[in-house]
């Protein structure tokens, strides 16, 4: 299994690999955009952006794409997060050409019709009123800006409502055309073509793009953290939450596969798998202290590999019958372990295996390779991806015990806890 | 797409073993992993409605601890070498299974055996998981779209109905199940009479099917019953409404729908298929258009018919802001309305079948999706080469018959509509 890199002379990236095992080839183009690349105002504009995107093009009206993938079996979608903005194409192998002409089509040519900008703003707003009723994204939230007071990554993907509420389609316009450019992007396909007539049709449709300018970004670095932030949300159900969220080092920093190794051994190894799920994590540190203990009734961790440090966090569903205090002793006992002594041989023999299990679970969609390639692409180089599992293999003890000591210190932790009414009225 | 590389009798290897254990096996050499997929007959639909949960709460217990291993045995056995083992249950079937190197195999089908035939169901265990299962209900008292749904299950079929109740119980049945009813259902109702096993991936099909034989091969239950017939359903005479409030919520769920089709149905693909211009093709179909496109009225508005042994159901779901509840539901209906009365055109007949067929390859593509489609065609009977007789199927629809099957299922006058929300 080995990917193809080049770049074309408009600054475009291309990473191309071959899969001959089903007649399917997946196409992705990404842009190095998201909630990260805004300021206060423009919130949620990456989000709003993707949307748009699939309001059509003067050749692809509205609809027209749509119905063209669909019916060749295919599925597309998109996704944005705080780094990046991405499109994607499934498709049986022999109708791959119109994924190709739809995105280079879509990196310029989106109408982004004031109508449609309209009617896009009351779905959004409904997107993020379906995510306020879980518990969960409201703690989330206010964590996420108690943790980052300067840093975009200060605010959420979806962005304030009062931001969605009163941007203009210039505003998102002005975004697109920043963003979406050549030097701005990264083509990956997966599948059954030949890489060089690939490369050749890819050239073909989008060589002729302006390189675009370096977009400036107006980014500015998170100071230390000096002391321990909680936050309280209060709101309606019967079930209290606990979240804690430490500072973690970003994807390209030495520290972050030590990072890997820690999160797996406090709450089980993470799934490679975009769309399916992984292991249990019934052997993990948390899941032993937490519930087996009967203090939670469930947890999970999150490491995040992203492109300026963001935050590794650990969330509780408290038990109904347990109090949201008991679980955060149990927790941070926990912590203060990993803090305290390196992990044992064998919990670091496991963590390393049960990554490289997952990594060969992920390798059997194409589709899953082509987020994965696309992804590594943007934090640093696809080959941050292929070299996963070696870079996971030079992790010791002392450095998972290092890692420990330096992120789950208290001083550099956010707590939050969501305090239900249990039916009181708000 | 060439149909002859899909799977079929040619590449599936199917053998029932002695006692009555269908095997189901299928090599995909390129791949580096085995895939497992299994049902016993052991559903919410063999428990007694007072206690609700019953068969959920057995089999959330199985890999809680066995006369051979203690549950923290069991999975750092399976946890240790990366593999997955879950189980799941719904009305008729419970299911179980996972992935594993294929190396692993044997360790996932002995752990997997030893879980569905030797629970021991650990007092401590038990009590956990009841707390645990107390604590999910309870989140699910105050999720609108858990809620919606459990609403229209509850009032389509009636909450005394196996497919009206909830199978993962209520409050009060889950507190009234004790240690003696979970072992009385595991002894009763766990069996090899119609268990299915399907093993998909990097094993030669002979081996999966001896390694099957060697974990399983000697299981006997003389006790467990025949396999329950499937319920019928209430016919619906108006339009029956509920809404469950929930104070302090932003945005409301709403399904609205019917009575659906059985897998068995002689016009499952026209529903399919009116199905898919319905609230599937593209974005969500004709609703996407019109609730989501048009009006701007959701996020996500959908469509699906599902079928089952019995009766399915066909809904129609989507999450609004509270103030546009009415309006969508409106919207909806016209939908409906529009599906029964006017022949679909002959273009979006033509988008809607090109998309089922050309989707085969790609749900075809991990082992997971093989070891799936594999087992639902033995559960429902379809034979082992329904995917090679499958487009001729689709491609036999007409606009009169999606129009029959649309108008046979829906009524824009007489249907069940259930909200959650403020």
């Amino acid at each position: 299994m080995s990917a193809a890199k080049s770049r074309l002379r408009n600054g475009l990236t291309v990473i191309l690999q071959e899969v001959h095992t089903t007649p399917v080839t997946t196409f992705w183009i990404w842009y190095r955009v998201g909630s990260r690349h805004e300021h206060t105002g423009i919130t949620g504009s990456s989000h709003w952006v993707e949307h748009m995107q699939f309001k059509g093009t003067k050749q692809y009206p509205a609809d027209s794409a749509d119905r063209e993938i669909s019916r060749t079996g295919g599925v597309w979608n998109a996704m944005t997060w705080i780094d990046w903005t991405t499109y994607y194409e499934t498709m049986p192998a022999d109708k791959i050409d119109l994924a190709i002409k739809l995105e280079a089509d879509r990196m310029t040519n989106s109408l982004y019709n004031k109508k449609d900008v309209q009617s896009e703003r009351t779905v959004i707003i409904s997107e993020r009123q379906g995510h306020e009723n879980q518990p969960v994204f409201l703690l989330s939230e206010e964590i996420q800006a108690a943790a980052f007071r300067v840093h975009p990554y200060h605010h959420e993907v979806l962005g304030d409502k009062i931001d969605i509420e009163s941007m203009t389609r210039s505003d998102l316009y002005k975004h697109y055309r920043t963003f979406y450019t050549p030097r701005n992007g990264i083509i990956v396909a997966v599948g059954d073509f030949k890489t060089s007539q690939m490369l050749k049709k890819i050239r073909a449709h989008f060589s002729g793009i302006p390189k675009g300018d370096k977009p400036s970004v107006f980014l500015r670095d998170e100071p230390p953290q000096r002391g321990e932030r909680r936050v309280f949300v209060e709101g309606e159900g019967e079930t209290a939450y606990l979240q804690t969220a430490f500072h973690a080092p970003a994807a390209t920093e030495p520290d972050f596969f030590p990072m890997i190794v820690l999160d797996s051994i406090l709450s089980g190894a993470s799934s490679f798998n975009l769309f399916g799920s992984g292991i249990s994590n019934k052997t993990s540190r948390l899941y032993r202290a937490l519930v087996l203990k009967g203090l939670a009734a469930d947890f999970s961790g999150s490491l995040a590999a992203t492109v300026d440090p963001f935050l590794y966090s650990i969330t509780c569903a408290v038990r109904t019958d347990r109090s949201i205090e008991q679980v955060e002793t149990a927790l941070n006992e926990e912590i203060e372990r990993a803090t305290n002594n390196p992990p044992t041989e064998e919990e670091l023999l496991k963590a390393k295996k049960q990554a490289r299990a997952m990594f060969a679970y992920s390798a059997e969609s194409v589709t899953n390779l082509g987020f994965w390639y696309g992804f590594a692409e943007i934090l640093d180089d696809y080959t941050w991806f292929t070299n996963y599992l070696d870079k996971l293999e030079a992790v010791t003890a002392s450095d998972v015990h290092r890692v420990a000591q330096n992120v789950l210190k208290p001083n550099n932790r956010t707590t939050g806890h969501y305090i239900p009414n249990a039916g009181r009225a708000n | 797409m060439n149909m002859r590389a899909l799977p079929g009798s040619e590449d599936i290897i199917r053998q029932t073993l002695p006692n009555g254990i269908i095997v189901i096996a299928r090599e995909n050499p390129q791949s580096p992993s085995v895939v497992v997929d299994a049902f016993i007959h052991a559903g919410s639909i063999y428990e007694k409605r007072s206690k609700a949960g019953l068969a959920n709460y057995t089999a959330s217990m199985l890999m809680r601890g066995t006369k051979n291993a203690s549950f923290e045995e069991i999975y750092e056995k399976i946890e240790a070498v990366g593999t997955s083992l879950g189980v799941s249950s719904a009305v008729h079937t419970v299911g179980f299974g996972g992935k594993a190197l294929p190396e692993d195999l044997n360790l996932l089908l002995e752990t997997a055996a030893d879980a569905v035939r030797n629970p021991i169901f650990p007092h401590d265990h038990l009590e956990r998981m009841r707390a645990e299962i107390l604590t999910g209900l309870a989140m699910r008292d105050h999720n609108t779209r858990v809620m919606a749904s459990l609403a229209f299950y509850e009032t389509l079929f009636g909450t005394d109905h196996p497919y009206g109740y909830s199978n993962s119980g209520y409050q009060e049945s889950i507190t009234s199940i004790a240690r003696a009813d979970l072992q009385d259902f595991h002894k009763q109702h766990y069996g090899p009479t119609g268990m299915i096993i399907t093993i998909v991936g990097n094993v030669a099909a002979n081996k999966a099917i001896s390694l099957v034989e060697s974990h399983f091969g000697d299981w006997t239950n003389n006790k467990q019953p025949d396999i329950a017939p499937a319920p019928t359903a209430r016919t619906i005479n108006c339009a029956e409404n509920q809404h469950i409030h929930i104070p302090g919520k932003t945005q409301t769920d709403i399904v609205l729908g019917y009575v659906g089709p059985r897998r068995s149905d002689s016009d499952y693909q026209s529903i399919r298929i009116a199905n898919s211009i319905l609230g599937v093709f593209g974005m969500y179909g004709r609703l996407g258009k019109t609730v989501r496109k048009k009006h701007g009225l959701a996020y996500y508005s959908f469509s699906r018919a599902d079928a089952n042994f019995g009766p399915g159901t066909w809904r129609l779901i989507a999450g609004v802001d509270p103030t546009n509840v009415d309006t969508t539901i409106k919207v909806m209906l016209e939908e409906i309305d529009t599906l029964i009365i006017k022949l679909v055109s002959h273009k979006e007949l033509d988008d809607n079948k090109s998309y089922i067929l050309g989707s085969i390859p790609i749900q075809l593509e991990t082992n997971e999706g093989i070891a799936g489609t594999l087992a639902s065609m033995e559960l429902y009977g379809l034979g082992m080469n329904y995917l090679q007789h499958l487009p001729k199927q689709i491609k036999g629809v007409s606009r009169q018959d999606v129009r029959k099957a649309a108008a046979r299922l829906l009524d824009p006058a007489t249907y069940v509509v259930t909200s959650a929300g403020p």
